[in-house]
């Protein structure tokens, strides 16, 4: 570094502090204001009984949480978001991976195959979700009709209106919208495996299942884990697919905890409960995101 | 141990011939090297021959029976990569064993080959490592290692020394040579690099736009061409080719020397050679200029430190090739053709 320094308004833009904040500062403000405000905001909220009858910050220390532990909906609903978060991320990992292996290979009309696994991912949630709503509809569901056609069933099957099937019916839906991204992920590390790996399988003489758990897969295990890692987080932190199909019913049988912080705190009112719970699982969610991320990188270094 | 053959080996990538018709056969426990630059087809031929190509023409035998439509794993090779190709997940253990695991091996007798193939190579005391925490020699006598577990009948290898820095290479070389002549297995090698084609082969083909131009000993293709490709591809600097009325000729360049220097007993040609610069390497000397009455062409001439002669830039001197010394080829398809008369 020199002693003489440049006049510093002219030089501004030679100025890399100057253009490293300047640069950095709508993405700041956007984490500030739409993610760091609210989460403190609800962190405040679930140790208050606030709600909005009464908007006044009271500070009632665990009282908040103790309340929403003792209401046996909530633990419904506590385990509900488990049964659902890993049967659809199970589920997703198996087809993601399934369909990753389809998508590398060349075959006449990849293009359109490749556009419709992705369009699950790319439709808004709301409005793919309430297709769904008209496809499981209780009297005009198409799939009912074409099982009826076919002399399956004698009468409608209620996806959504009898609890295991509306938590099948839920759990189905949210694979069906995950798998797209998951797919993409394992794909990018499928077509990072080296080409030469597969030709050295091959003349190995391993077969395809073996090529499959004992290459192919530990080879994928860190982009799979990145996979499920968003898979879980979008199961349990969105509401979108519980909320428009079943509002969590038919009697809370398929509540989770993202519909019922809002169910409890939004059109219910108690603002507090419904920040407890929706802080409930942010605990897990940091631990399993650290583990996670962990383990994929010690993989990757080896 | 067996022979390998193709028959009229053909294969097209879309509208590009990778190979085009090879007819090439080895000898029992050869050492046969492709050589050509990148692009000729060598790679591919060698896929080929694995059995992770499929050809679009043409028929393959391994020990005098067909091939053709077998998966690698029915063929008996074993190959070597030119990235190695280990599975890094596994332990150098489990790498060299994956072959047996693959073929059923019970594990006993498996701990017992992977033992054997690991002292063959030296590496026991790097079964627990990961291919990661190997150097680039260590981590080729593993890929060796893993190839010839399974005893195989042929053994390919596409470039397995192009991945190591120039000191390594020439240890990894001796290695290899020393390792093929105690197995004494059939070896097919894939390079771009003629000095280890040279250093290395019982038997050279050197291909180009997926044809084998000539198959022959290093000494054959280097001293007798059979081509202008030939010639000038191998040699470092390559062959000297002048244009003559009727034909091509040329000369090594070690094979020009200067007057009074040359201890041949012959007849000689003589040139009026023209140096314009001069490039001093240690062990030799480049000179580079170009010859009267083919102005022109330029020509090299390389002068061992034996021969201390002092040499002038920008000046005309008196060179001179021995007669034998000098390859004619056809004007228009660059085929050798028997010696001419210089008519000048």
């Amino acid at each position: 570094m020199t002693s003489t320094r440049a006049p510093r308004n002219r030089y501004l833009s030679d100025n890399p502090r100057f253009l490293a904040g300047l640069f950095m500062a709508p993405a700041v403000i956007y984490i500030v204001a739409l993610v760091g405000f609210p989460f403190v905001l609800a962190i405040i909220y679930a140790f208050t009984n606030i709600s909005t009858g009464n908007p006044e910050l009271n500070f009632v220390g665990w009282d908040t949480f103790r309340r929403v532990l003792d209401d046996p909906v909530f633990r419904e609903a506590l385990w509900n978001t488990f049964l659902f978060a890993v049967i659809a991320n199970l589920l997703v990992v198996v087809l993601a991976t399934a369909l990753a292996e389809v998508l590398t290979k060349d075959f006449k009309g990849k293009w359109l195959v490749r556009f419709l696994v992705l369009l699950p991912w790319v439709a808004p949630v709301s409005l793919a979700t309430i297709t769904w709503l008209w496809t499981l509809d209780s009297i005009f569901s198409p799939i009912d009709w074409v099982l009826r056609q076919l002399g399956l069933i004698t009468e409608n099957v209620y996806w959504l209106g009898r609890p295991g099937l509306a938590m099948s019916s839920v759990i189905a839906v949210q694979t069906w919208r995950i798998v797209p991204l998951a797919a993409v992920i394992v794909m990018a590390g499928l077509i990072a495996i080296p080409g030469e790996i597969n030709d050295a399988v091959a003349v190995d003489g391993a077969g395809p299942w073996r090529r499959l758990f004992q290459v192919t897969m530990p080879l994928l295990a860190p982009i799979i884990a990145v996979a499920v890692l968003f898979g879980v987080i979008l199961t349990i932190s969105d509401m979108s697919v519980v909320f428009v199909l079943t509002r969590g019913g038919p009697t809370n049988s398929t509540q989770v905890l993202s519909t019922w912080a809002f169910i409890k705190g939004i059109e219910g009112g108690a603002l507090g409960q419904g920040a407890a719970v929706a802080l409930f699982l942010l605990p897990v969610l940091i631990g399993i995101t650290a583990v996670v991320l962990r383990l994929a990188r010690r993989r990757e270094v080896l | 141990m067996a022979v390998v053959e193709v028959r009229g080996l053909t294969k097209h990538f879309g509208d590009v011939v990778a190979v085009d018709g090879v007819d090439l056969q080895s000898e029992e426990g050869e050492f046969l090297v492709l050589l050509g630059p990148s692009g000729c087809g060598k790679t591919t031929l060698l896929r080929m021959i694995a059995g992770l190509e499929q050809p679009t023409e043409g028929e393959i035998l391994l020990g005098g029976e067909s091939v053709s439509g077998l998966p690698p794993r029915a063929r008996k090779i074993a190959m070597v990569f030119q990235s190695y190709a280990l599975y890094p997940h596994m332990t150098v253990a489990n790498n060299i064993a994956f072959p047996l695991k693959a073929q059923g091996m019970d594990p006993s007798k498996r701990a017992a080959k992977v033992q054997w193939a690991a002292g063959l190579f030296d590496i026991d005391g790097l079964l627990h490592r990961r291919p990661r925490q190997l150097s680039g020699g260590e981590r080729q006598r593993v890929a060796l290692a893993r190839a010839l577990v399974r005893e195989p009948t042929v053994f390919l290898l596409d470039e397995p020394l192009s991945n190591l820095d120039a000191k390594l290479r020439a240890a990894a070389r001796d290695d290899l040579m020393e390792f093929q002549r105690r197995i004494g297995i059939t070896t097919i090698y894939v390079t771009h690099d003629q000095v280890e084609a040279m250093g290395m082969g019982d038997r050279i083909a050197v291909m180009d736009h997926g044809k084998v131009r000539q198959l022959g000993t290093p000494e054959e293709v280097y001293h007798h061409p059979a081509d202008v490709f030939v010639a000038q591809f191998l040699g470092s600097p390559p062959m000297n080719l002048l244009e003559s009325m009727y034909y091509l000729f040329g000369f090594r360049p070690e094979q020009f020397l200067p007057e009074g220097i040359a201890e041949s007993e012959g007849a000689r040609v003589p040139f009026t050679f023209h140096v314009n610069r001069i490039e001093y390497l240690g062990s030799e000397r480049y000179l580079y200029g170009h010859i009267r009455e083919y102005e022109e062409t330029k020509i090299i001439a390389m002068l061992p430190a034996t021969v201390t002669l002092p040499i002038e830039v920008d000046q005309d001197h008196k060179f001179s090739v021995a007669r034998d010394q000098l390859r004619f080829f056809d004007r228009d398809g660059g085929q050798r053709i028997p010696p001419q008369a210089l008519n000048r």
